[in-house]
């Protein structure tokens, strides 16, 4: 397999690649020779003063030399492999001296990597080193043969490498050709070379297969996880407050106004409308007293038989005129009248649909409300978990004993995996215990905060049961905590949080 | 009523302009609206305001420092009135304001409550006259913690004063119990405590306690 990648190799070759190689070889060399004198001195020096006791500390910081070693390798290695070379070191757990120590003499990557540095000073670096100095003089040393053949060799004789002697322009300028060749054989071993020597030491300093490494790896990435869970649900909580619940409260100002306005229009018309009715009703009385007064003159008239036809009939006329007039009037008010009705009709509608939009954007108001809540409690961030806790079992339809008292403040992936335990917890006690009443107990003591949630319900609560509990459960390991319940059938049910942590803030 | 000149704080632009063109509807002037705390308090400090009212949640943190910060404005001017207005029913918030200084000229409102125009302007009012006003939905809630002296209990401190109503010693309920007399001790006072009696006169105490226990 090697040898048949050799060629997809050379050919993704590029000819910077020909100096790196050359100088990560070197580099290797050096730090190699290097290396091995430091380690030669330290064992000689550790070793003679073992005597009185000095020199066991230098022994013992021999076991350590791998770790600059390694280092400088890594760095190296950027010459010739652009894929990332990771340390597997562990950061101690306290900052001093000694507990680095503690903590590099305990883990395995330490002592690969003082493998590495042993496999480098006794057989890497002169390989190295032979590999940079053949592949530069060999190719060098054919190309100039016809130089060094007119020059020192006076036209005669130039032994070439000092290996074998070459006697004419021919042989000179075919040893130039093969040093053609030797070059970029040369090269292109070089580069090939380096490539196995940072694949050499990367299988040394980087074990394929280290489950330590990989348990630690997973147990990070949980955390992260729910760190970056919790950091969304925050997201969201923040994006819904601060977006869509103001929005939605300026548009139940702007509803509220304008239904002020409408029921202010409303009982204006009314208003007007209720004086235009008693003014038309007015009109109508003197039109009506009018109309028969004419009608009675006209009476008159005709009994008065000897007055003028003109006369009369110019009365008539007036009285013609008259009639269809106030017909008319009245008509027209009635109309008038109608229109105003419809008018006042539609605006009442208008004003309860208008109400009936501001109830129920105050109803959407109180349902994204409780759902944030649900979503991420402002009170857990503002007040930490006693405040919150405290919450929760006023809101639990079931009477709940509350003593849990702590004023701690905690790191915000513990005190949501609290919070969400007891939520979850009382919800199952409210729905499925059946019990009369629940107690939140717990406290902080001796670096562990613990909730204990009980009931005096019929039990038989699991963590299985599809409740929710399981993946809280997780939550809670997660933060290196436990959660354990109690719940034969019959009851009582008790549910115990314990995470061990510190305080923080 | 006068005209109230009114600071207002509040982050949401929307919601800001919303309430000042409810406030200039009733004839009130916004002096200056603000959208942090920092705004807040050299708004104060510049217009001397009838009023302040200002949102719980607001920059930079977005937690509670609008909260925060009327508490301090009350503690550098007592008496200065606050209307807190807030997203959160939760009681927390409700009762660190009020316990501010004598707990008058303070109010904690829903946001809810500003869609209703008038009863916003008639609480404003009521603040800035020396009221305390807290909003139904937070009062209902705060009511639920204490509609009864003896939820505050746990169950073994009823037991305790159970036995005490029974008319039974320290020591005697300690046997019943099959714990330690200081303990039982420990339990009564911390019942006595929670049922809010003052530690004036100690057996009257016990008495009141019981009588409260059987009424319930």
């Amino acid at each position: 397999m090697v040898v048949l990648a050799i060629p997809f190799t050379v050919a993704a070759m590029h000819t910077a690649d020909v100096p790196k190689a050359g100088v990560y070889l070197l580099a290797n060399a050096v730090a190699g020779l290097l290396t091995l004198v430091v380690s030669v001195l330290l064992f000689a020096v550790g070793g003679v003063l073992a005597v009185v006791v000095v020199g066991l500390p230098l022994l013992a910081g021999l076991a350590l030399i791998g770790l600059p070693v390694a280092a400088v390798e890594r760095r190296l290695q950027r010459l010739v492999d652009a894929r990332p070379l990771p340390h597997r070191h562990r950061v101690p757990p306290e900052p001093g001296l000694a507990s680095w120590l503690r903590t590099r003499y305990t883990e395995a990557g330490t002592w690969r990597e003082l493998g590495f540095a042993g496999l480098l000073m006794t057989v890497l670096w002169p390989v190295d080193l032979l590999a940079v100095v053949l592949g530069v003089t060999v190719p060098l040393a054919l190309l100039a043969t016809p130089v060094l053949f007119g020059t020192l060799g006076d036209a005669e004789q130039v032994n070439v490498l000092k290996a074998y002697p070459v006697t004419s322009w021919p042989q000179a300028w075919l040893s130039a050709g093969a040093g053609v060749l030797a070059a970029v054989a040369c090269a292109v071993g070089l580069v090939l070379l380096a490539r196995l020597r940072a694949a050499s030491a990367r299988a040394v300093l980087l074990p394929r297969h280290d489950l330590g490494a990989t348990v630690v790896e997973l147990t990070r990435s949980r955390v992260r996880l729910v760190d970056a869970f919790e950091a969304e649900r925050s997201r969201i909580e923040r994006d819904l407050h601060d977006g869509a619940q103001q929005r939605l409260v300026a548009l139940t100002v702007i509803l509220g106004l304008a239904r002020l306005d409408a029921e202010a229009r409303l009982n204006a018309e009314e208003r007007q409308d209720a004086e235009s009715r008693a003014d038309a009703e007015v009109r109508r009385d003197a039109e009506s007293r009018a109309g028969a007064e004419a009608w009675g003159d006209a009476e008159v008239r005709r009994d008065a038989e000897s007055r003028a036809d003109a006369e009369v009939r110019g009365d008539a006329e007036v009285r013609r005129d008259a009639e269809p007039r106030a017909e008319a009037e009245a008509w027209g008010d009635a109309e008038a009248r109608r229109e105003a009705d419809v008018r006042v009709d539609a605006d009442r509608m208008l004003a309860e649909q208008l109400a009936r939009a501001h109830d129920e954007a105050g109803r959407v108001l109180v349902e994204l409300r409780e759902l944030i809540r649900g979503i991420h409690p402002a009170v857990l961030t503002d007040f930490g978990l006693g405040a919150a806790v405290a919450d929760l079992a006023d809101r639990c339809p079931v009477p709940i004993d509350e003593d849990f008292d702590v004023p701690h403040r905690f790191s915000a992936a513990i005190e949501s995996a609290a919070y969400f335990v007891v939520a979850e917890a009382l919800a199952n006690l409210a729905k499925h215990s059946g019990a009369a009443r629940g107690a939140i107990a717990g406290g902080y003591t001796a670096g562990t905060l613990t909730v204990e949630v009980g009931d005096d319900g019929c039990g038989g609560a699991d963590l299985d049961g599809g409740t929710g509990l399981l993946g809280l459960a997780d939550r809670v390991s997660v933060v290196g905590g436990r959660l354990s319940l109690s719940s034969p059938p019959g009851g009582p049910t008790r549910l115990i949080v314990e995470i061990p942590c510190r305080p923080c803030g | 009523m006068p005209a109230l000149r009114v600071v207002l704080a509040e982050d949401s632009v929307l919601l800001r302009d919303g309430l000042a063109g409810l406030l200039a509807r009733f004839g009130h002037e916004v002096v200056a609206a603000v959208g942090d705390s920092d705004g807040l308090r050299a708004a104060v400090a510049a217009h001397q305001p009838d009023v302040v009212v200002t949102d719980v949640r607001m920059p930079p943190g977005f937690k509670d420092e609008g909260l925060r910060t009327a508490l301090e404005l009350r503690r550098r001017r007592p008496g200065l009135p606050v209307l807190v207005l807030s997203q959160y029913v939760e009681t927390r918030y409700a009762t660190e304001l009020l316990n501010a200084g004598d707990g008058t000229h303070l109010g904690y409102l829903l946001k809810d409550r500003i869609g209703h125009v008038t009863e916003f302007v008639d609480a404003l009012k009521r603040v800035v006259d020396g009221g305390t006003v807290v909003d139904p939905e937070v009062v209902r809630q705060m009511l639920r913690r204490h509609r009864d002296p003896l939820a505050a209990l746990t169950a073994r401190e009823r037991e305790v004063l159970a036995l005490v109503a029974e008319g039974r010693s320290n020591l005697a309920i300690a046997t019943e119990l099959t714990v330690a007399e200081a303990s039982v001790a420990k339990h009564i006072r911390n019942i006595l405590q929670k049922l809010g009696l003052s530690p004036a006169e100690e057996t009257h105490r016990r008495v009141l306690a019981v009588l409260t226990y059987l009424r319930s």
